[in-house]
Parts: C-alpha cells; structure tokens; sequence
C-alpha cells in the first residue's frame, strides 16, 4: 500500500473541509439549534432534580401549535405578527407541558420516565390528528418563515469579518438567541442565587429544604422554564427553519438534546458544544453530497454508502451515551422525588 | 410515666438557676403519631452559655423533639419559648430566623459544592439582585471560623474534606445565619478521638461566648465530658435530669433504658487457635476504579476477636467485599483454614461457613418485604431442610424461624410478618440469628450501627459466645468504642494498608486515634 496515502488524504481533507466551511457552518447553526434548546431545557431540569425524556414531544407539541397559530392568523394580521404570535404560542405550550410534567414529578411523585413517555406518545399522537383534522383537510399554506437580519452592504463586504458576521445574522431571530441563552445560563447557573439554590435542589434536596428553601417550588420553576425553552426549539423547526409542520418532525432530536446534554455534563456551554458537535456530524452527511471532494478523498467518500452518513449522528450519541466521553456523573438527586419529613 | 419520675423531674426544675429567663425552653411538648406517643409531655429548658446533653435511646424521642424545635414536624400540645417569650415554629425558615441552628446527624451539605457555597444556601451574600458576591462570602466565613477557632478555605469543595472538617462546615452554616442555640444531633458519631476534641473545644468557646448548645447523644462518657447538665428521655417521655458532677454512666444507662444495664460485656479471655482467615497482598478497587485496598494482610485465628479500626473510607467495604466474595479482588489472596477462596461467589464463600452481617442490614441484610421466615432462610433456602429439589419445605422453614426467633429475642407477632415493620434492633437480631451459627469465619461490619443500648448489649455477647465456640470474628466498625470493647486484637487501617496492631486489652485510645487519622504514629 502507498505509504503516503494517509498524509496525501488528510492533506486533502484539511482543504476540502476549508473549502467546505462557509456553506457547512450555517448548516451546524442551522441544525444545532433545536439540539441545544433542548439540551437547555434538559440542563434546567435535571440540575434541579427531575429527569425529562419528554423533550421531544414538547418540541414537537409546540412545533404544532405555534405552526397552527401562524396558520390561523397570517391573514387576518400578517405573516410576522402572526409568526411572531405563534412563537409566544409555541413556548407557552411548552411551558404548560412542563408544568404538568412537573406536577406529575414533582407532586404526584410519578415515575418520572413514565412521565416523559406520557408527553412523547400523547404529543406524537394528537399532533398528528389535528393535524390531519385542520391542516392537511384544508389544503391550506402556514405563514412562511421568521426571516434573519439584513446585514448593511458595508459590514458584509469585509474581509474575513463579513461572512462570519452575514453567516450568523442571517439565522433567524431563535437560532441567535441560542448563544445569548447559553451564555445567560451559564452565568445564572454558577453564579447567581437561583442557579445556586438550583444545583443544591438537584444535589441534596433535604439539605436545601434545612435551610428554608422550597424545593417543590424551585423544581416546578425550572421544570416549567425548561420546558418553555423545548418548546422554542419546536417553534424553529416549524416557523424559523422549515415553514410546515409534518407529523414526527422532530425525527429524536428530543433524544439527541438529552445525549448533548450529557455529553455537556449538564453545564448550558457544554450542551451547546454537544449540539455544535451532532449538528457538524448530520451537516457532514448533507454536504458530502451536496459538495462532493474530488480527488483520492473523493473516491473515498463516495465508497461510502450515503446511509452511513445518516446514521451518523446516532451512531455518534450511542458512542457519547456508551461513555466514550469519561464517566458523565449526573446531579445526585437526579430523577428522585423529594418527599418532605414523612411524619411530618 | 410513674408518679415518682415526674415528682423527680419537678424536683430537677425547680433547682434551676432563676433570675435570667431560659434561652429555649420546651414545656409539655406532645406528639402523637399513629400508633405511638413520640413525645409525652416533653420539658426541657437550655440556659444561655450552657451545653445541655440530651440522652436517651434510638426511638425515644430526641429526633422527635429536635425536628419539632425545628419547625419540621408540628407538636400537637405544647409551646417553645425563646428568650422566654412563645414562638410558634412553621419551617426551618422560622428557626433559622429565630436564631435556632441545627447540625443533623447526616450532614446537610451538598458534596459538589463548595464550603462557601454550602455555608451561603439559603442566606445568600449578593452583589446586585441576581449575582453572588462568593469573594465577600469567602471573607466572612474565614472570619467567622478563626472566631470559634479552626481555619477552613471556603473555596474547597466539601466532598474532599473529613468527616471532621464536614462537621465544622455545618456549625459554621448555623453560625452565619446567626445561631444563638446550636442542636447537635449525634455529632461524634463518626468522629476519631481527636477530632472529637476539637469538636469539644469548638463548642466550649461557643459556650464562652453565650451560645446555648443542645448535645444529643447517646455516648454517655461524652456527654457527661461536655455538658453542663444532662436530660434523658425514654418512650419519649422526660425521666431524669442531671449534672453531671451527680451521676454517672451506669445511672444514666439504667434511666436510659429503664433496667440495669451491663455498659461493657464481659469479654473473658481468648483462646486462639488454629489460623482460620488469612488474607495477603490483597488488592481491591472501588466502584470508581480507584484502589483503596492496597496491598493488605490480615490473619484471623479461630476463637478471636480481631477489630479493624479506621476512619471511614480507608478501604474497609471493600476489603469486607472482597472476603466474602461480593467484589473481585485485583490481586492478593484469602484463604480460610488454608483453603483459597479468592475471588469466590458468596455462595461459594459461605459453603465455607462463612458469615456475614453487612453494614447495611436493610439493604444488604434482609430482604424487607418478606418475612421472617424467608429471611431466616435467605442463605440456605435452596439445599435441605429448606428445599428438596425445587420444592421449599415450609414446615422446616417456619420450624427453623421460630427457633431463632426464641433463640435470639426477636420480638415479633410472628415469623410471618414482614421484615420492615420490625425495629432497628429487631432486624439486626434477624441478620445476626441468621449467620451466626456453626461458622469457621464471622465478617461483622458496624454491626450494632444506630442500635439502642439494649439491642448493642446483646449482640456484642453473641459475638463473644460465637469465638468462645472457636469461630474466627472479623469485627470492623467505626465506633472505636465498640472496637475497644469487644477485640481481642486490633488492627488500624489507613488508605488500605495495616499501619499498626495492637493488643485488644492493652490498646490506648489516642494512640489508635491518632494512626487511624494519620496512618503513623506521632
């Protein structure tokens, strides 16, 4: 065998991946965005001690309803007001979903599994008969897509800066404030009370309910704003990044929010680089395609049958979930009901 | 309670000191929980600058007590007075507020955070509505702590500290929120000698400084070392109040428990024979992967008692795994009676007649939701008398229940019920009939753990019949009282090596104490 070749291919890997990197970056942003609120909406959860599988049904709940608003209303107030509405729609069906997830975990001190599957099944099924009940029978259009900034002529014509710039404001408003929110959280969650109090509810609940904090409110609250957050990620899939809903739209990313929280070792920045990480492994699958390399990296990647690239990232989150990342430790108290002094 | 005990207990009332009103006092306080009386007319008054020990045994009320001063259980006849003025308590806020501390006897604090954090939960030191000022709070913790005395770096997280160091975190979280009145559950528990000292020294110049301290214990040399007067409670009603220049530890024992009662059993002298346990170059991990067994040798002859003392966490789980199979040592070897069983299945081990009453019993020790009379049987359920072939034979099993029951003071309705309605010391007495017995080896880890008086007294003569009968007992404990009490040799492990021997009946308290901390001598 060539001896070579291994140096000749990453030589052309390392230029086929710059000469890629203007049209994959947006792809990541594009894709990682519903991962990483998801994963947010897990990090809130889970730090304060309620594990939520139900992500991917309040994602695709919201997903539905905020399309439905926007499909309701864009005729009577315009396409923006209403695209503008059925975001507040979306992340207030999330924030409803999360509190009746946090009633059933919380207060009813429910199998906090069984709980996420109720929202997963019931979501998966209700979407899809209103659906069929209101959308598909009318044979009717949504309200289209939030539109990304316009970028002054002056700022995109610079070099370097420009296209980063152009790239990241041309997102659409929800994928922007992914980095915002992240950031936001990072801070509240490590130096602020709430993030404080936060992470001793998730660690040792009796401890923080000794010294007179009220852990069935703290975990209703970030319960509840998790939640809200899921259902911002089910606003982008249908009213920022697509413009329809389809039953099942989700496709796991619910799921896969949970593995790149994980994989974040439940910190905001970390599960964003988780959800960097999947979207870059599902971006590589389009654009192999899209942009296919030529030469001996070419050949080789074309050997690959195209499933492969689409099973990617799950194979990715099986290998992160199996460990391949050291021992994640999640918060103590993680998934277990607090119950107050029983004789009390 | 008898007419004699309350015209006592008026009698200790009256001979207060008058003049300046209590800083707490507790009057007719009663709990009733389904079934029991918790709290019977409960009086208790604590003197400002005064460490007030409060004894009685597992179940008596003291917890009941505490968590009512507390706020988290409501009393249903009753007042807390504080400062002489009433108080109704709703939660731990409240408490806190009025200026009530508690230090639990499972600590609460979270190990992943850090000392400063643990301190400011709850009672946060901000810059700005939303922000934490940790750099302030860091500043005033270390203050706080030179204050009664130690040092501590508020930026370390608390899982790395001792136990030691834990407890002083606790007091240090009372005392920011401003705690006037100090509750401490059971706090030397855990603690070595020495760090029970400093611990004493802690609170003295809490006292000094006009604290009221409540010292909940069931150590009775330590309570009488510590406190200024001694109230002790049984079935939850107040029996006795005393100074401790007046009593002493068999009274308090006797008013305890409400009989005579032998403080220490009899031990006897050894006979050791042949060498029954032999374990060398043993190596274990733990869950984590970490070895924390490193390289140990330990002999055990048949017809002695050998304690293996340490602070917890220095490798005795998993050295008591390793031997009777529940964990596969890396490297080294055990043999019993010369015969390898390294690495064996705790089926294989206990064929070797081997007993075994683990750390936690209701965990480990029984299966709660059976009953009795399985979990007699647990260990030997699928060979004869218990089974024939796949068939159990409930006649032998219940015949064998109601034996050991009678054997061994069970008190039960009967060998029907379920495991988990039995108390603390009634289940221990099941573990214990069940492995002791005709064995070559007894493992015995923290066996009378959390037991009362009553319940402690009677398994510590069992050990001592069970290796005057030629069974090898391997007793380890983190109660170096019982250690003391009961080996005829003892050996200290630190960080999963033997550093010392010594003879049961000649060991020196502090020299122990020391090497169990150190892991050298001084």
């Amino acid at each position: 065998m060539d001896v070579l070749l291994i140096p000749r291919l990453l030589i052309e890997l390392v230029g086929y991946v710059l000469t890629v990197a203007p049209d994959i970056l947006p792809i990541v942003l594009a894709l990682a965005t519903p991962l990483a609120l998801g994963a947010l909406c897990g990090v809130l959860n889970e730090r304060s001690g309620v594990v939520n599988i139900g992500i991917e049904g309040i994602m695709l709940a919201s997903a539905f309803t905020g399309y439905l608003t926007g499909f309701a209303l864009h005729s009577t107030v315009g396409a923006l007001p209403s695209l503008v509405l059925g975001v507040a729609v979306a992340v207030l069906t999330g924030a409803v979903l999360g509190l009746f997830h946090a009633w059933l975990c919380v207060s009813v001190r429910a199998d906090q599994i069984i709980a996420g599957t109720i929202l997963n099944i019931g979501a998966f099924g209700l979407t899809a008969y209103f659906n069929k009940l209101i959308i598909t029978q009318s044979g009717l259009g949504g309200a289209g897509v939030l539109p990304g900034l316009r970028i002054a002529p002056e700022i995109a014509g610079l070099p370097l800066v420009g296209p980063i710039v152009t790239m990241f404001f041309q997102q659409g408003p929800i994928a922007m404030s992914v980095l915002f929110l992240v950031i936001v959280l990072q801070v509240l969650l490590f130096r602020s009370r709430w993030g404080l109090r936060t992470r001793a509810v998730g660690e040792h609940p009796k401890a923080a309910d000794t010294v007179g904090i009220d852990v069935y409110r703290l975990r209703y609250l970030n319960v509840i704003a998790g939640c809200a957050l899921a259902g911002l990620a089910g606003a982008y899939l249908t009213l920022e990044s697509t413009g329809s809903f389809q039953n099942g739209m989700t496709g796991g990313r619910g799921f896969i929010a949970l593995a790149a929280m994980i994989f974040g070792r439940w910190t905001p920045v970390g599960a964003l680089g988780g959800a960097l990480l999947f979207g870059t492994f599902t971006a590589l699958g389009v654009i192999v395609s899209v942009r296919p390399a030529g030469g001996e990296l070419g050949a080789l990647l074309q050997g690959i049958p195209t499933f492969w690239y689409a099973a990617l990232p799950y194979l990715v989150t099986i290998v992160i979930l199996a460990g391949a990342v050291g021992r994640a430790i999640p918060p103590a108290a993680d998934g277990i009901p607090y119950e107050k002094e029983a004789r009390a | 309670m008898t007419e004699e005990e309350r015209a006592a207990q008026e009698a200790a009332r009256s001979s207060l000191p008058v003049g300046r009103a209590p800083a707490l006092e507790m009057r007719g306080i009663t709990k009733r929980f389904p079934g029991t009386l918790a709290n019977d007319h409960v009086d208790l008054s604590i003197q400002p600058g005064e460490i007030h020990g409060l004894l009685g045994e597992n179940g008596a009320g003291k917890t009941t007590l505490m968590n009512i001063l507390y706020g988290l259980i409501a009393p249903d006849e009753g007042e807390v007075l504080i400062d002489g003025k009433a108080v109704t308590i709703h939660d731990p806020a409240d408490a806190i507020a009025r200026g009530i501390g508690m230090v639990h006897q499972h600590f609460m604090l979270v190990p992943v955070l850090t000392v400063a954090e643990n301190v400011i939960l709850g009672a946060e030191v901000m810059r700005g509505p939303v922000l934490l000022d940790l750099g302030e709070a860091s500043r005033r913790i270390r203050a706080l702590a030179e204050q009664v005395g130690f040092q501590i770096d508020p930026g370390v997280r608390v899982e790395q500290l001792s136990v030691g160091q834990q407890q002083r975190v606790e007091i240090l979280k009372a005392l920011y929120r401003g705690a006037r009145i100090l509750v401490l559950d059971e706090p030397t528990a855990v603690l070595t000698p020495q760090e029970t000292e400093e611990i004493f020294q802690v609170l003295r110049r809490l006292r000094g400084e006009g604290a009221s301290i409540v010292f909940i214990s069931h150590k009775l040399d330590e309570v009488l070392r510590i406190a200024d007067r001694i109230t002790v409670i049984r079935r939850g009603a107040v029996v006795g109040e005393r100074r401790p220049a007046d009593t002493s530890e068999q009274e308090l024992a006797d008013l305890m428990v409400g009989r005579e009662v032998s403080l220490r059993v009899d031990r006897g002298t050894s006979h050791p024979g042949e060498v029954s346990l032999q374990v060398t170059g043993l190596r274990v991990q733990d869950d984590r992967g970490h070895e924390v067994v490193r390289g140990l040798d330990l002999t055990v002859r048949s017809g002695e008692i050998v304690g293996v003392a340490g602070v917890a966490g220095n490798g005795q789980e998993e050295l008591v795994e390793a031997i009777v199979g529940l964990r596969k040592p890396s490297a080294g070897r055990v043999t019993l009676a010369g015969r390898d069983i390294t690495g064996r299945s705790p089926r294989q081990v206990r064929e070797a007649r081997v007993g075994y009453v683990p750390a936690d019993r209701q965990r480990y020790g029984l299966v709660l939701s059976f009953p009795l009379d399985d979990n007699f049987c647990l260990t030997e359920y699928y060979r004869p008398p218990f089974a024939s072939g796949i068939v159990r034979n409930e006649a032998a099993i219940r015949r064998h229940a109601e034996k050991l029951i009678a054997e061994f003071d069970v008190r039960t309705p009967g060998p029907g019920v379920r495991a988990q309605t039995l108390s603390g010391g009634n289940q221990q007495k099941v573990v214990v009939a069940r492995e002791f017995g005709d064995d070559a080896l007894i493992v015995l880890d923290q066996p009378t753990r959390g037991l009362d008086v009553g319940s402690t007294e009677f398994i510590h003569r069992r050990a001592i019949e069970q290796r005057d009968a030629g069974t090898a007992v391997l007793l380890v404990s983190a109660d170096l009282d019982e250690i003391l009490e009961l080996s005829d040799r003892i050996v200290v492990i630190h960080r999963g090596r033997v550093v010392g021997e010594f003879d049961g009946r000649e060991a020196e308290r502090d020299r122990i104490g020391l090497l169990m901390a150190r892991g050298e001598a001084a």
